[in-house]
Protein backbone atom coordinates (compact mmCIF):
# COMPACT_ATOMS: atom_id res chain seq x y z
CA UNK A 1 0.00 0.00 0.00
CA UNK A 2 1.71 3.32 -0.82
CA UNK A 3 1.62 6.38 1.50
CA UNK A 4 0.59 9.55 0.29
CA UNK A 5 3.14 10.68 -3.06
CA UNK A 6 1.39 11.18 -5.21
CA UNK A 7 -1.05 13.69 -5.30
CA UNK A 8 -1.54 16.33 -8.43
CA UNK A 9 -1.38 19.30 -5.68
CA UNK A 10 1.98 18.00 -3.52
CA UNK A 11 0.97 20.05 -0.63
CA UNK A 12 -1.55 17.51 0.23
CA UNK A 13 0.83 14.74 0.31
CA UNK A 14 3.01 16.97 2.52
CA UNK A 15 -0.08 17.24 4.77
CA UNK A 16 -0.64 13.58 5.23
CA UNK A 17 3.36 12.83 5.48
CA UNK A 18 3.43 15.24 8.65
CA UNK A 19 0.65 14.38 10.63
CA UNK A 20 1.86 10.25 9.35
CA UNK A 21 5.34 11.79 11.04
CA UNK A 22 4.29 12.83 14.09
CA UNK A 23 2.51 10.09 14.96
CA UNK A 24 5.82 7.56 14.17
CA UNK A 25 7.01 10.81 16.56
CA UNK A 26 4.37 10.07 19.64
CA UNK A 27 4.45 6.41 19.14
CA UNK A 28 7.99 5.86 19.42
CA UNK A 29 8.01 8.42 22.55
CA UNK A 30 4.87 6.11 24.14
CA UNK A 31 7.44 2.93 23.53
CA UNK A 32 10.25 4.85 25.58
CA UNK A 33 7.81 5.77 28.29
CA UNK A 34 6.11 2.21 28.98
CA UNK A 35 9.73 0.98 28.71
CA UNK A 36 11.19 3.14 30.99
CA UNK A 37 7.82 3.01 33.74
CA UNK A 38 8.21 -0.80 34.08
CA UNK A 39 11.90 0.03 34.04
CA UNK A 40 11.28 2.39 37.07
CA UNK A 41 8.80 -0.09 38.95
CA UNK A 42 11.46 -2.95 38.26
CA UNK A 43 14.70 -0.99 39.69
CA UNK A 44 12.54 1.30 41.98
CA UNK A 45 14.33 4.09 40.10
CA UNK A 46 12.63 7.40 41.12
CA UNK A 47 14.03 9.72 39.34
CA UNK A 48 13.46 7.74 36.14
CA UNK A 49 9.75 7.86 37.77
CA UNK A 50 9.81 11.57 37.65
CA UNK A 51 11.23 12.23 34.29
CA UNK A 52 8.46 9.61 33.11
CA UNK A 53 5.63 11.26 34.86
CA UNK A 54 7.37 14.63 32.80
CA UNK A 55 7.49 13.15 29.31
CA UNK A 56 3.64 11.94 29.64
CA UNK A 57 2.83 16.03 28.83
CA UNK A 58 5.11 15.98 25.29
CA UNK A 59 3.11 13.26 24.00
CA UNK A 60 -0.58 14.77 25.27
CA UNK A 61 1.03 18.01 23.36
CA UNK A 62 1.95 15.86 19.96
CA UNK A 63 -1.64 14.43 20.23
CA UNK A 64 -3.00 18.13 20.50
CA UNK A 65 -1.08 18.85 17.55
CA UNK A 66 -1.80 15.48 15.70
CA UNK A 67 -5.53 16.46 16.31
CA UNK A 68 -4.92 20.06 14.68
CA UNK A 69 -3.85 18.93 11.98
CA UNK A 70 -5.78 16.33 11.22
CA UNK A 71 -8.96 18.79 11.56
CA UNK A 72 -7.03 21.65 9.34
CA UNK A 73 -6.28 18.45 6.25
CA UNK A 74 -10.49 17.54 6.57
CA UNK A 75 -11.04 21.34 6.56
CA UNK A 76 -8.64 22.36 3.52
CA UNK A 77 -8.51 19.36 1.80
CA UNK A 78 -11.84 17.71 2.13
CA UNK A 79 -10.24 14.31 2.00
CA UNK A 80 -12.20 10.60 0.68
CA UNK A 81 -11.37 7.46 0.45
CA UNK A 82 -8.01 5.89 1.45
CA UNK A 83 -7.22 9.86 2.62
CA UNK A 84 -9.97 10.55 4.81
CA UNK A 85 -9.17 7.04 6.17
CA UNK A 86 -5.66 8.13 6.62
CA UNK A 87 -6.76 11.48 8.37
CA UNK A 88 -9.09 9.46 10.85
CA UNK A 89 -6.99 6.42 11.14
CA UNK A 90 -4.77 9.11 12.81
CA UNK A 91 -6.60 10.90 14.92
CA UNK A 92 -7.41 7.50 16.71
CA UNK A 93 -4.48 5.97 16.92
CA UNK A 94 -3.02 8.98 18.20
CA UNK A 95 -5.70 9.20 20.53
CA UNK A 96 -5.47 5.34 21.70
CA UNK A 97 -1.30 6.69 22.09
CA UNK A 98 -2.18 9.18 24.66
CA UNK A 99 -4.14 6.63 26.50
CA UNK A 100 -0.86 4.44 26.60
CA UNK A 101 1.11 7.88 27.40
CA UNK A 102 -1.04 7.98 30.84
CA UNK A 103 -1.05 4.49 31.52
CA UNK A 104 2.67 4.84 31.87
CA UNK A 105 2.64 7.93 33.57
CA UNK A 106 0.54 5.92 35.89
CA UNK A 107 2.73 3.08 36.62
CA UNK A 108 5.59 5.83 37.08
CA UNK A 109 3.22 7.87 39.79
CA UNK A 110 2.77 4.63 41.48
CA UNK A 111 6.45 3.98 41.77
CA UNK A 112 6.86 7.37 42.84
CA UNK A 113 4.42 6.71 45.69
CA UNK A 114 6.18 3.44 46.83
CA UNK A 115 9.41 5.25 47.91
CA UNK A 116 10.36 3.80 51.19
CA UNK A 117 7.78 1.30 51.14
CA UNK A 118 8.62 -2.66 52.05
CA UNK A 119 9.30 -4.13 48.29
CA UNK A 120 10.53 -7.48 47.92
CA UNK A 121 12.02 -7.40 44.85
CA UNK A 122 11.28 -10.11 43.05
CA UNK A 123 7.57 -9.73 43.20
CA UNK A 124 8.15 -6.47 40.11
CA UNK A 125 9.04 -9.66 37.96
CA UNK A 126 6.01 -10.81 37.07
CA UNK A 127 5.06 -7.24 36.03
CA UNK A 128 8.45 -6.86 33.91
CA UNK A 129 7.53 -9.97 32.06
CA UNK A 130 3.94 -9.01 31.02
CA UNK A 131 5.40 -5.48 30.17
CA UNK A 132 7.50 -6.60 27.87
CA UNK A 133 5.46 -8.67 26.03
CA UNK A 134 3.06 -5.50 25.78
CA UNK A 135 6.11 -3.76 24.45
CA UNK A 136 6.35 -5.81 21.87
CA UNK A 137 3.04 -6.13 20.82
CA UNK A 138 3.25 -1.86 20.88
CA UNK A 139 6.70 -2.28 18.22
CA UNK A 140 5.07 -4.17 15.92
CA UNK A 141 1.25 -2.33 16.00
CA UNK A 142 3.49 0.88 15.72
CA UNK A 143 5.44 -0.68 13.08
CA UNK A 144 2.33 -2.16 11.04
CA UNK A 145 1.11 1.05 11.04
CA UNK A 146 4.28 2.84 9.37
CA UNK A 147 4.10 0.11 6.90
CA UNK A 148 0.27 0.19 6.44
CA UNK A 149 0.94 -3.70 6.79
CA UNK A 150 -2.64 -5.21 7.58
CA UNK A 151 -1.20 -8.62 8.60
CA UNK A 152 1.19 -7.70 11.03
CA UNK A 153 -2.23 -6.02 12.98
CA UNK A 154 -3.87 -9.02 12.29
CA UNK A 155 -1.24 -10.73 14.38
CA UNK A 156 -1.15 -8.24 17.50
CA UNK A 157 -4.60 -8.17 17.32
CA UNK A 158 -4.62 -11.66 17.72
CA UNK A 159 -2.32 -12.09 20.25
CA UNK A 160 -3.25 -9.94 23.06
CA UNK A 161 -4.65 -13.20 24.55
CA UNK A 162 -1.50 -14.21 25.79
CA UNK A 163 -1.29 -10.43 27.96
CA UNK A 164 -4.70 -11.63 28.72
CA UNK A 165 -3.61 -14.69 30.39
CA UNK A 166 -1.09 -13.66 31.94
CA UNK A 167 -2.59 -10.81 33.68
CA UNK A 168 -4.58 -13.54 34.95
CA UNK A 169 -2.14 -15.66 36.74
CA UNK A 170 -0.10 -12.38 37.68
CA UNK A 171 -3.42 -11.43 39.77
CA UNK A 172 -3.92 -15.27 41.16
CA UNK A 173 0.24 -15.15 41.86
CA UNK A 174 -0.06 -11.55 43.18
CA UNK A 175 -3.15 -12.82 46.18
CA UNK A 176 -1.19 -15.44 47.00
CA UNK A 177 1.59 -13.09 48.11
CA UNK A 178 -0.79 -10.63 50.01
CA UNK A 179 -2.14 -13.92 51.90
CA UNK A 180 0.86 -15.30 52.72
CA UNK A 181 2.47 -11.36 54.30
CA UNK A 182 -0.06 -8.85 54.99
CA UNK A 183 2.88 -6.59 54.60
CA UNK A 184 2.71 -7.53 51.00
CA UNK A 185 0.04 -5.98 50.56
CA UNK A 186 0.40 -2.34 50.03
CA UNK A 187 2.94 -2.86 47.41
CA UNK A 188 1.00 -5.73 45.62
CA UNK A 189 -1.96 -3.56 45.36
CA UNK A 190 0.30 -1.70 43.49
CA UNK A 191 1.34 -3.81 41.26
CA UNK A 192 -1.91 -5.38 40.45
CA UNK A 193 -2.56 -1.64 39.61
CA UNK A 194 0.30 -1.49 37.12
CA UNK A 195 -0.30 -5.24 35.75
CA UNK A 196 -3.52 -3.76 34.86
CA UNK A 197 -2.35 -0.82 33.40
CA UNK A 198 0.21 -2.98 31.39
CA UNK A 199 -2.89 -4.84 30.12
CA UNK A 200 -4.90 -1.66 29.42
CA UNK A 201 -1.34 -0.79 27.17
CA UNK A 202 -2.26 -4.02 25.05
CA UNK A 203 -5.56 -3.35 24.77
CA UNK A 204 -4.81 0.50 23.17
CA UNK A 205 -2.14 -1.64 20.78
CA UNK A 206 -5.45 -4.13 19.23
CA UNK A 207 -7.00 -0.88 18.85
CA UNK A 208 -3.88 0.88 16.96
CA UNK A 209 -4.19 -3.01 14.82
CA UNK A 210 -7.80 -2.35 14.15
CA UNK A 211 -7.41 1.01 12.96
CA UNK A 212 -4.36 -0.07 10.68
CA UNK A 213 -6.81 -2.61 9.34
CA UNK A 214 -9.74 -0.23 8.22
CA UNK A 215 -6.69 2.58 7.12
CA UNK A 216 -5.94 -0.18 4.71
CA UNK A 217 -9.16 -2.29 3.80
CA UNK A 218 -12.13 0.60 4.40
CA UNK A 219 -13.82 -1.83 6.42
CA UNK A 220 -13.56 -2.18 10.15
CA UNK A 221 -12.62 -5.33 11.68
CA UNK A 222 -15.37 -7.53 12.97
CA UNK A 223 -14.70 -10.77 13.82
CA UNK A 224 -14.32 -11.38 17.51
CA UNK A 225 -11.36 -11.18 19.20
CA UNK A 226 -10.77 -14.11 21.47
CA UNK A 227 -10.62 -12.36 25.03
CA UNK A 228 -9.15 -13.90 27.95
CA UNK A 229 -9.22 -11.45 30.76
CA UNK A 230 -11.00 -13.03 33.10
CA UNK A 231 -10.38 -11.57 36.20
CA UNK A 232 -12.27 -8.45 35.10
CA UNK A 233 -14.78 -10.10 32.81
CA UNK A 234 -17.53 -9.01 34.81
CA UNK A 235 -16.64 -5.67 35.22
CA UNK A 236 -15.78 -4.45 31.91
CA UNK B 1 -42.61 0.06 31.35
CA UNK B 2 -39.92 -1.20 32.72
CA UNK B 3 -37.00 0.74 31.75
CA UNK B 4 -34.07 -1.39 31.87
CA UNK B 5 -36.22 -3.41 29.30
CA UNK B 6 -36.16 -0.07 27.02
CA UNK B 7 -32.29 0.29 27.54
CA UNK B 8 -31.66 -3.65 27.12
CA UNK B 9 -33.64 -3.58 23.54
CA UNK B 10 -32.33 -0.85 21.49
CA UNK B 11 -34.04 -0.12 18.13
CA UNK B 12 -33.14 -2.29 15.39
CA UNK B 13 -32.65 0.12 12.41
CA UNK B 14 -29.93 1.64 14.82
CA UNK B 15 -26.45 0.82 13.58
CA UNK B 16 -28.51 -0.85 10.50
CA UNK B 17 -27.06 -0.15 6.45
CA UNK B 18 -29.03 2.67 4.89
CA UNK B 19 -32.38 1.25 3.18
CA UNK B 20 -31.06 -0.75 -0.54
CA UNK B 21 -32.72 1.97 -2.97
CA UNK B 22 -35.53 0.91 -5.04
CA UNK B 23 -36.22 -0.64 -8.61
CA UNK B 24 -33.72 0.59 -11.42
CA UNK B 25 -36.29 3.18 -13.60
CA UNK B 26 -33.25 3.31 -16.09
CA UNK B 27 -31.62 -0.10 -17.15
CA UNK B 28 -28.50 0.07 -20.03
CA UNK B 29 -27.26 -2.72 -21.20
CA UNK B 30 -23.97 -2.36 -23.60
CA UNK B 31 -24.11 0.82 -24.51
CA UNK B 32 -22.06 2.05 -27.29
CA UNK B 33 -21.78 5.88 -28.73
CA UNK B 34 -19.38 6.61 -31.51
CA UNK B 35 -18.72 10.00 -32.58
CA UNK B 36 -17.65 9.27 -36.08
CA UNK B 37 -14.21 7.61 -35.53
CA UNK B 38 -14.34 7.94 -31.75
CA UNK B 39 -15.54 5.48 -29.72
CA UNK B 40 -16.88 7.78 -27.10
CA UNK B 41 -18.86 5.27 -24.41
CA UNK B 42 -17.65 1.51 -24.46
CA UNK B 43 -19.79 -1.10 -23.43
CA UNK B 44 -21.77 0.53 -20.44
CA UNK B 45 -24.05 -1.47 -18.35
CA UNK B 46 -25.99 0.04 -15.80
CA UNK B 47 -28.89 0.43 -13.50
CA UNK B 48 -30.37 3.83 -12.29
CA UNK B 49 -32.60 3.65 -8.98
CA UNK B 50 -35.63 4.92 -8.81
CA UNK B 51 -36.65 8.15 -7.01
CA UNK B 52 -32.74 8.63 -6.26
CA UNK B 53 -29.74 10.62 -7.05
CA UNK B 54 -27.65 8.98 -9.12
CA UNK B 55 -24.16 11.07 -9.56
CA UNK B 56 -21.72 10.63 -12.69
CA UNK B 57 -17.91 11.43 -11.78
CA UNK B 58 -15.06 11.20 -14.09
CA UNK B 59 -12.59 12.96 -15.77
CA UNK B 60 -13.46 15.72 -18.61
CA UNK B 61 -13.68 13.65 -21.54
CA UNK B 62 -14.94 10.41 -19.59
CA UNK B 63 -18.14 9.95 -21.49
CA UNK B 64 -20.25 10.65 -18.28
CA UNK B 65 -22.24 13.21 -20.56
CA UNK B 66 -22.56 11.17 -23.64
CA UNK B 67 -24.39 8.82 -21.60
CA UNK B 68 -26.52 11.04 -19.66
CA UNK B 69 -27.21 12.63 -23.15
CA UNK B 70 -28.25 8.82 -24.29
CA UNK B 71 -31.09 8.59 -21.53
CA UNK B 72 -33.32 11.16 -23.81
CA UNK B 73 -31.71 10.98 -27.03
CA UNK B 74 -30.34 14.58 -27.15
CA UNK B 75 -27.28 12.59 -29.12
CA UNK B 76 -29.87 12.25 -31.76
CA UNK B 77 -29.34 15.91 -33.01
CA UNK B 78 -25.56 15.33 -33.11
CA UNK B 79 -25.07 13.98 -36.69
CA UNK B 80 -21.93 11.88 -36.39
CA UNK B 81 -23.31 10.18 -32.92
CA UNK B 82 -23.81 6.35 -33.31
CA UNK B 83 -25.70 5.22 -30.48
CA UNK B 84 -26.20 0.61 -29.72
CA UNK B 85 -26.87 -0.99 -27.13
CA UNK B 86 -30.36 -1.39 -24.96
CA UNK B 87 -31.56 1.57 -23.08
CA UNK B 88 -34.59 1.01 -21.02
CA UNK B 89 -36.72 3.34 -19.24
CA UNK B 90 -39.63 1.07 -17.27
CA UNK B 91 -38.75 -1.73 -19.25
CA UNK B 92 -39.52 0.66 -22.62
CA UNK B 93 -36.96 0.65 -24.71
CA UNK B 94 -36.20 4.32 -25.69
CA UNK B 95 -34.21 3.74 -28.88
CA UNK B 96 -37.58 1.78 -30.34
CA UNK B 97 -38.51 3.48 -33.63
CA UNK B 98 -41.59 3.99 -32.89
CA UNK B 99 -41.46 5.88 -29.97
CA UNK B 100 -42.29 9.53 -29.96
CA UNK B 101 -38.86 11.44 -28.80
CA UNK B 102 -41.05 14.95 -28.10
CA UNK B 103 -42.91 12.40 -25.71
CA UNK B 104 -39.72 10.88 -23.84
CA UNK B 105 -38.32 14.16 -23.21
CA UNK B 106 -41.58 15.46 -21.69
CA UNK B 107 -40.78 12.22 -19.26
CA UNK B 108 -37.44 12.67 -19.15
CA UNK B 109 -36.18 16.38 -18.10
CA UNK B 110 -32.90 18.17 -18.25
CA UNK B 111 -30.81 20.86 -16.43
CA UNK B 112 -27.74 22.40 -18.24
CA UNK B 113 -24.44 23.47 -16.86
CA UNK B 114 -24.97 27.33 -17.66
CA UNK B 115 -28.96 28.36 -16.86
CA UNK B 116 -30.52 29.47 -20.32
CA UNK B 117 -33.82 30.26 -19.39
CA UNK B 118 -35.81 31.66 -22.57
CA UNK B 119 -35.80 34.94 -23.23
CA UNK B 120 -39.87 35.24 -21.92
CA UNK B 121 -41.33 36.13 -18.95
CA UNK B 122 -40.60 34.16 -15.70
CA UNK B 123 -44.23 32.84 -16.12
CA UNK B 124 -44.18 31.98 -19.78
CA UNK B 125 -40.61 30.33 -19.24
CA UNK B 126 -42.39 27.67 -16.77
CA UNK B 127 -45.96 27.50 -18.66
CA UNK B 128 -43.77 26.77 -21.84
CA UNK B 129 -43.97 23.11 -21.67
CA UNK B 130 -47.25 22.40 -20.04
CA UNK B 131 -49.39 24.12 -22.79
CA UNK B 132 -47.09 22.72 -25.49
CA UNK B 133 -47.84 19.42 -24.13
CA UNK B 134 -51.76 20.18 -23.81
CA UNK B 135 -50.97 19.81 -19.69
CA UNK B 136 -53.54 22.04 -18.77
CA UNK B 137 -57.25 22.54 -19.93
CA UNK B 138 -57.45 26.52 -19.11
CA UNK B 139 -55.48 29.49 -17.61
CA UNK B 140 -56.34 28.78 -14.23
CA UNK B 141 -54.76 25.36 -14.47
CA UNK B 142 -51.54 27.03 -15.89
CA UNK B 143 -51.50 28.87 -13.54
CA UNK B 144 -51.34 26.14 -10.81
CA UNK B 145 -48.56 24.41 -12.81
CA UNK B 146 -46.43 27.33 -13.10
CA UNK B 147 -47.11 28.63 -8.94
CA UNK B 148 -46.21 24.35 -7.81
CA UNK B 149 -43.32 24.25 -9.92
CA UNK B 150 -41.93 27.46 -8.56
CA UNK B 151 -42.93 26.22 -4.97
CA UNK B 152 -41.03 22.93 -5.83
CA UNK B 153 -38.20 24.62 -7.26
CA UNK B 154 -37.81 27.22 -4.22
CA UNK B 155 -38.71 29.95 -6.34
CA UNK B 156 -42.12 30.98 -5.39
CA UNK B 157 -41.71 33.36 -3.02
CA UNK B 158 -38.67 35.39 -4.77
CA UNK B 159 -40.54 35.65 -7.88
CA UNK B 160 -44.02 35.54 -6.93
CA UNK B 161 -44.63 39.29 -7.09
CA UNK B 162 -42.56 39.92 -10.65
CA UNK B 163 -44.06 36.60 -12.59
CA UNK B 164 -43.99 39.13 -16.25
CA UNK B 165 -40.60 40.17 -15.58
CA UNK B 166 -38.07 38.39 -17.65
CA UNK B 167 -36.31 35.25 -16.56
CA UNK B 168 -32.98 36.53 -17.99
CA UNK B 169 -33.25 39.32 -15.47
CA UNK B 170 -32.79 36.77 -12.30
CA UNK B 171 -29.54 36.05 -10.82
CA UNK B 172 -27.54 32.80 -12.11
CA UNK B 173 -28.83 30.80 -8.99
CA UNK B 174 -31.99 32.23 -9.70
CA UNK B 175 -32.18 31.27 -13.61
CA UNK B 176 -30.66 28.06 -12.42
CA UNK B 177 -33.66 27.49 -10.15
CA UNK B 178 -35.96 28.54 -12.76
CA UNK B 179 -34.49 26.21 -15.41
CA UNK B 180 -35.61 23.41 -12.90
CA UNK B 181 -39.02 24.38 -12.53
CA UNK B 182 -39.18 24.77 -15.79
CA UNK B 183 -38.28 20.71 -16.27
CA UNK B 184 -40.47 19.86 -13.68
CA UNK B 185 -43.43 21.54 -14.90
CA UNK B 186 -44.28 19.44 -17.66
CA UNK B 187 -43.87 16.60 -14.72
CA UNK B 188 -41.09 14.20 -15.94
CA UNK B 189 -39.98 11.45 -13.96
CA UNK B 190 -36.53 11.58 -14.49
CA UNK B 191 -34.52 14.66 -14.55
CA UNK B 192 -31.17 14.69 -16.22
CA UNK B 193 -28.95 17.01 -14.55
CA UNK B 194 -25.60 18.22 -16.31
CA UNK B 195 -23.17 20.10 -14.06
CA UNK B 196 -25.87 22.37 -13.07
CA UNK B 197 -24.15 24.07 -9.98
CA UNK B 198 -21.10 24.85 -12.08
CA UNK B 199 -21.57 28.65 -12.79
CA UNK B 200 -22.75 28.85 -9.16
CA UNK B 201 -21.56 30.43 -6.07
CA UNK B 202 -21.83 28.37 -2.88
CA UNK B 203 -24.88 30.05 -1.58
CA UNK B 204 -26.88 29.24 -4.90
CA UNK B 205 -25.25 25.92 -5.08
CA UNK B 206 -26.83 24.45 -1.58
CA UNK B 207 -29.76 26.15 -2.72
CA UNK B 208 -30.08 23.59 -5.85
CA UNK B 209 -28.91 20.74 -3.51
CA UNK B 210 -31.08 21.70 -1.38
CA UNK B 211 -33.80 21.84 -4.07
CA UNK B 212 -32.68 18.55 -5.46
CA UNK B 213 -32.69 16.76 -2.05
CA UNK B 214 -36.06 17.66 -2.03
CA UNK B 215 -37.39 16.83 -4.84
CA UNK B 216 -35.74 13.48 -5.72
CA UNK B 217 -38.38 11.86 -2.98
CA UNK B 218 -40.88 11.82 -6.37
CA UNK B 219 -38.27 11.97 -9.44
CA UNK B 220 -35.23 9.75 -10.58
CA UNK B 221 -32.14 12.52 -10.58
CA UNK B 222 -29.38 12.01 -12.87
CA UNK B 223 -26.62 14.09 -12.37
CA UNK B 224 -22.93 14.76 -13.75
CA UNK B 225 -20.50 16.84 -11.61
CA UNK B 226 -17.10 17.59 -11.46
CA UNK B 227 -17.90 18.22 -7.63
CA UNK B 228 -16.73 15.58 -6.16
CA UNK B 229 -17.97 16.90 -3.08
CA UNK B 230 -21.10 17.44 -4.36
CA UNK B 231 -21.40 14.31 -5.35
CA UNK B 232 -20.86 12.89 -1.77
CA UNK B 233 -23.88 15.46 -0.57
CA UNK B 234 -26.48 14.78 -3.00
CA UNK B 235 -26.07 11.64 -4.52
CA UNK B 236 -27.20 7.79 -2.87
CA UNK B 237 -25.01 6.00 -5.98
CA UNK B 238 -22.00 6.84 -8.00
CA UNK B 239 -20.96 5.88 -11.45
CA UNK B 240 -17.35 6.31 -11.71
CA UNK B 241 -16.63 6.96 -15.73
CA UNK B 242 -13.07 7.00 -17.27
CA UNK B 243 -11.81 6.79 -21.12
CA UNK B 244 -15.22 5.84 -21.87
CA UNK B 245 -15.66 2.84 -19.55
CA UNK B 246 -17.87 2.46 -16.53
CA UNK B 247 -15.26 2.09 -14.01
CA UNK B 248 -17.03 1.70 -11.05
CA UNK B 249 -20.50 2.64 -9.35
CA UNK B 250 -21.59 2.01 -6.04
CA UNK B 251 -23.73 3.60 -3.19
CA UNK B 252 -21.85 6.32 -2.38
CA UNK B 253 -20.67 5.83 1.25
CA UNK B 254 -18.89 2.92 -0.28
CA UNK B 255 -16.76 4.63 -2.90
CA UNK B 256 -15.76 7.57 -1.28
CA UNK B 257 -14.77 5.66 1.83
CA UNK B 258 -13.55 2.57 0.13
CA UNK B 259 -13.77 2.52 -3.66
CA UNK B 260 -13.01 -0.97 -5.19
CA UNK B 261 -11.05 0.05 -8.09
CA UNK B 262 -7.81 1.85 -8.21
CA UNK B 263 -8.61 4.20 -10.80
CA UNK B 264 -11.40 5.64 -8.84
CA UNK B 265 -9.48 5.98 -5.83
CA UNK B 266 -7.18 8.09 -7.47
CA UNK B 267 -9.51 10.21 -9.29
CA UNK B 268 -11.53 11.30 -6.18
CA UNK B 269 -8.50 11.69 -3.87
CA UNK B 270 -7.23 13.96 -6.85
CA UNK B 271 -4.22 11.48 -7.50
CA UNK B 272 -4.41 10.63 -11.70
CA UNK B 273 -1.11 10.77 -13.34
Amino acid sequence: MSLADNHIVSSFDDDLNQLADKLAEMGGLCEKLVGESVDALVRRDIPLARRVIEWDRAIDRLQHEIEERGIMTIARRAPVAIDLRQVVGALRIANDLERIGDLAKNIAKRVVALDGQFQPPKLAGGVAHIADLTLAQLKEVLDAYTRRDDKRALEVWTHDGEIDALYNSLFRELLTYMMEDPRNIGFCAHLLFCAKNIERIGDHATNVAETVYYVVHGVPLTEDRPKADLVSADFD
Amino acid sequence: MDATAVAKSAPANIGARPQPLGEPKIIARDVNVHYGEKHALKNVTLDVPEKAVMAFIGPSGCGKSTFLRCINRMNDTVASAKVSGLIQIDDQNIYDPSLDVVQLRARVGMVFQKPNPFPKSIYENVAYGPRIHGLARNKAELDEIVESSLKKASLWNEVKDRLNDTGTGLSGGQQQRLCIARAIAVSPEIILMDEPCSALDPIATARVEELIEEIRRNYTIVIVTHSMQQAARVSQRVAFFHLGILVETGETEKIFTSPNDKRTQDYITGRFG
